[in-house]
């Protein structure tokens, strides 16, 4: 009647139909299909607003948030603050919109950020509930006062401090210098974060470098502690047992000689293993190392955690005690040269290893995690790592460390009243550069709370004074924060 | 429903409207709730008169209906009051978040868009009641069709009115009145369906003479290019003068499918789509604009900071989105610039996610079917044509802005029905869709025995 046009109308129908279905599959492909790709497309910043748009937990340390989370009026609604941030940057590490995160920022990350798989349920509860969802919070193993004595101690030199409990490997102090300011480059301003990071980045002393955990040196003299007690455990030693120390020798094969700092003999030309600990004869711990063999100081080495990879939650830099050392090889290994590297966490953990009895516990630096609304979600369970002597040559080596603050290299970390465990070490470290001076300690030797390594680097003397001249009061003042003494 | 086949009986009482108005109100004043609770964590301030305004509308609305147009199609209103309330929210939505950053920058709050998108959402629906009063048989407005030729034209070109027109983005296709700004060609398009309407009433037969047939289509005479070839060079004109490719494309399609619908030649489509291929090209090569809208279409990313930064975030937004979305007042739409204007349905698509965004499009869709239902109940040729290009110009439309956001087709600026920012779009709207009831209550009505409809008679299928 008019011209057909139904048949029209529908196909038009038809071809706008098409078209919405068009705009709907398009839909799909873009919110759907493509949108993890596109979550990652240049100048998306929306998923750093989520993140930012969500109170993060803090990092808590003796009942005070070092790192916390402070509302602000801008689009990225918090800003990360640090309440004293240099001192707990080795701990606390930044959190950074242009350079991600580092420290317990990143190894805890899903805890402060509230994404953990844990808080599921509150997440939940929160989203029927319209609350803001928060993140939980971490709290750190960290003594105030060690702390604070640790950064101070370290902070006019280049280095690393690190003390634990012995009987649990908790984390006590983690101190690095020169350290850095988590605050500007965690800003919500690239450019403050920009320019901050730019500006460490070219500083020759690396303030970024996490000293304590993720830096290895030569342990030097330290290192005889571990030889020691592989001598004593070898069942051929017992600290009283003579051992030629002259002033020095060469080692067999090759031309290469092995003194003494001081150029003379130890003693009058023979000591006894205690002896030899507590003046740091180099002469006669090659001997003994080379007597023992490598396998025997490798091995002890590894009972102490050399060769392991430890996560305190971040991961530390591997310990290394080299492996087919040859003979001359092994009488420098013995006396913590040639090849053998440290952290300053694994040198701490020679000390609490022999301070708590032989055992060696996992280094963990996280007490507890906990929800947003405080529910304890995790408490730290300590671990042992391993036996590394029996409680009774550990006894022998405590005994032997306590002579070496009392009678010999390590005068400077005696404490009126305490009986402190300690050994010095300097290190060469290459050819025309400053040694680097160490030491480590625990204390009190007959009931020990708390053991420390200290490490310098490029230490301005040389000889084995400078172990106790720098690095010593160090370890004496992080003792005394500990025992309440400071 | 079944108003199409009511017939002589009594007209529907209208309860199912009234009943899909409910949750149509819901939906606004709901989204306009969460706006305050998600960004503030109370009410918003003026909720209770918000929400007393939109009752209000909603209630003359239906009342006006009810007495004008009884027997119209029931969906349509509800869908209407449910995209135009969801509009509202967002528009206040995004008004926060300019605030916000107002205020984080130090600088003073920009005036809110919300309010005098209320304002306008009253004119509108006030124009709404205006047209179903005055116009009370669609074939009225076929004795204007040249008026509404002068008219639509007029109002297109308005904007090149020195003093009136005010270029904004490139684009001159606004005029400045009293302060407030205003899109002619918006109401323009609706004068121009009239005028389309009643002259292809009148050459439809002439224009769909084949003259020969090539691949199986048959191609009009070459006399009666004349007409597609005019609506051709406004399109252009437009294009060319006042840079709008959106209004461009929009025109000129409506004008090929009606063209069709009238004649049922698709040898119009055909010459109908040469001609666009042969516009899009020159201007492609000709305006540097349209070339980087298609660089821009195709990669997006390629200057994710520059020129493609607005399809970019865009995509983001929605993306962020997902499927659920991030909840009104809890995602970052403002970052997309124009957001509540050309780009709402980004904001759709990131805060109420792809499942609101596939609503919301559903609810286009119901608009343009329930349309084209009227355009087919309709009695006369007229009547059916006017339905028709009021259906295709507001899917049409839905479908170039939606398309260009989404990253479907190149980015063309024009407006989303009902949902952006802006008085013009929002009352040639309300107008329009007021139109289409009076289109499909008409076709219900008991037929006006007497009067026989002159064009059917002279009508004649031409056999093949």
């Amino acid at each position: 009647m008019i011209g057909g046009m139904s048949g029209t109308i529908r196909r038009v129908a038809v071809l706008l139909g098409v078209l919405f279905l068009a705009l709907l599959a398009n839909a799909n492909i873009v919110q759907v299909l493509r949108a993890d790709e596109l979550a990652d497309g240049p100048g998306n910043t929306r998923g750093i607003i989520r993140e930012y748009g969500r109170e993060r937990g803090p990092i808590v340390v003796g009942g005070a948030a070092v790192a916390s989370s402070k509302e602000t009026d801008g689009r990225l609604r918090y800003q990360r603050v640090y309440a004293d941030g240099p001192l707990y940057a080795s701990a606390t590490g930044f959190y950074s919109l242009v350079y991600g995160a580092t420290g317990i920022e990143k190894a805890e990350n899903d805890v402060l950020a509230g994404s953990d798989d844990r808080f599921a349920v509150q997440r939940l509860s929160d989203l029927i509930a319209g609350r803001e969802p928060k993140g939980g919070s971490v709290t750190l193993t960290l003594d105030p006062a060690a702390q604070q004595a640790a950064f101070d101690g370290i902070s006019k030199l280049t280095g690393a401090v690190v003390a634990i409990q012995p009987s649990t490997g908790a984390l006590l102090a983690l101190a690095q210098s020169p350290s850095f300011d988590p605050n500007p480059l965690s800003s919500n301003d690239p450019a403050t974060a920009r320019e901050y990071w730019t500006a460490a980045v070219a500083d020759p002393d690396k303030p970024l470098l996490n000293r304590p955990i993720a830096e290895v040196y030569p342990p030097g003299s330290t290192f005889k502690v571990v030889t020691t007690a592989a001598a004593l455990a070898s069942g051929r030693y017992t600290p009283t047992t003579l051992i030629p120390a002259p002033a020095s020798i060469t080692l067999p094969g090759t031309n290469t000689t092995l003194s003494n700092f001081t150029g003379r003999p130890c003693g009058d030309g023979e000591v006894t293993l205690t002896e030899a600990l507590v003046v740091s004869c180099n002469t006669a711990f090659a001997q003994v190392g080379m007597d023992l063999g490598d396998d025997a100081l490798r091995a002890q080495a590894e009972a102490f955690g050399f060769n392991s990879s430890f996560d305190v939650p971040m991961t530390a830099a591997t310990s290394r005690f080299p492996a087919d050392l040859n003979t001359p090889q092994t009488a420098q290994a013995a006396i913590g040269q040639f090849d053998v590297r440290a952290t300053a966490l694994q040198m701490a953990m020679v000390a609490a290893g022999v301070a708590n009895r032989g055992v060696v516990m996992v280094p963990y630096l996280v007490q507890d995690v906990r929800s947003p609304d405080l529910e304890v979600l995790e408490t730290a369970q300590p671990e042992e790592f391993g036996r590394a002597l029996t409680p009774e040559l550990a006894q022998e080596v405590t005994d032997m460390m306590v002579l070496v603050v009392e009678e010999g290299t390590g005068s400077n970390a005696a404490i009126p009243g305490v009986r402190v465990a300690g050994k010095t070490g300097t290190a060469q470290t290459a050819p025309g550069r400053p040694p680097d001076a160490w030491f480590i300690a625990f204390a009190p030797a007959d009931d020990p709370q708390v053991a420390v390594a200290v490490a310098i680097e490029g230490a301005p003397e040389l000889g084995e004074i400078s172990g106790n001249r720098l690095a010593a009061p160090i370890a004496k003042a992080v003792i005394e924060a500990v025992l309440g003494r400071g | 429903m079944n108003a199409a086949t009511a017939g002589a009986a009594a007209p529907p009482r209208r309860w199912a409207e009234a009943m899909l108005l409910v949750p149509a109100l819901v939906i606004g004043i709901g989204a306009y709730a969460q706006v305050g609770l998600a960004t503030d964590g109370s009410l918003p301030a003026d909720f209770w008169a918000w929400s007393a305004v939109g009752v209000l509308l909603a209630v003359a609305a239906h009342v006006a209906v009810r007495l004008l147009a009884p027997r119209s199609d029931q969906a349509l209103l509800p869908v209407v009051v449910a995209l135009n309330g969801l509009g509202l929210a967002l528009i206040a939505r995004l008004d926060v978040a300019e605030a916000l950053r107002a205020a984080a920058r130090g600088q003073p709050v920009p005036t809110p868009t919300a309010p005098s998108q209320l304002l306008w959402t009253v004119l509108g629906v006030a124009l709404f009641v205006v047209v179903l009063v005055v116009v009370r048989d669609p074939r009225q407005l076929q004795r204007y069709t040249y008026t509404a030729m002068a008219v639509g034209l007029v109002l297109i070109l308005l904007p090149l009115v020195p003093v009136l027109g005010v270029t904004i983005n490139g684009a001159s296709i606004w005029i400045r009145v009293a302060g407030m700004s205003f899109q002619p060609a918006e109401v323009g398009k609706i004068a121009l369906i009239v005028f389309f309407a009643g002259y292809l009433v009148v050459t439809r037969d002439a224009l769909a003479v084949a003259r020969s047939r090539v691949l199986g289509i048959d191609l009009p005479r070459g006399r009666d290019l004349g007409p597609i070839l005019v609506a051709w060079l406004v399109s252009l004109g437009v294009l060319v003068f006042e840079n709008d490719l959106g209004t461009s494309l929009l025109f000129f399609a409506l004008f090929v499918t009606m063209l069709y619908v009238a004649t049922g030649r698709r040898g119009w489509i055909v010459i109908g789509a040469l001609l666009f291929l042969a516009g899009s090209f020159a201007a492609y090569q000709l305006f540097g604009h349209v070339g980087a809208r298609i660089d821009t279409w195709l990669d997006p990313f390629a200057d994710a900071s520059g020129a493609g930064f607005q399809n970019a975030q865009a995509l983001y937004g929605m993306a962020e989105g997902g499927i659920l979305g991030t909840g009104i007042g809890e995602g970052s739409p403002d970052l997309v610039p124009y957001a509540n204007s050309d780009f709402i349905i980004a904001t759709v698509g990131e805060e109420l996610g792809l499942t609101g965004l596939m609503a919301v499009l559903v609810m286009y869709a119901v608009l343009v079917e329930r349309g084209l239902r009227a355009a087919l109940a309709a009695r006369d040729v007229f009547g059916r044509l006017l339905a028709t290009g009021l259906a295709v110009v507001l899917g049409l439309q839905v479908f170039i802005v939606v398309g260009g956001v989404t990253g479907l087709i190149p980015l063309t600026g024009l407006t989303t029905p009902f949902m952006s920012a802006g008085g013009s779009s929002l009352i040639a709207n309300w107008m329009l869709i007021a139109l289409l009831l009076r289109v499909g209550d008409a076709a219900a009505s008991p037929a006006p025995a007497p009067v026989p409809i002159v064009d059917d008679a002279l009508t004649e299928v031409v056999p093949r």
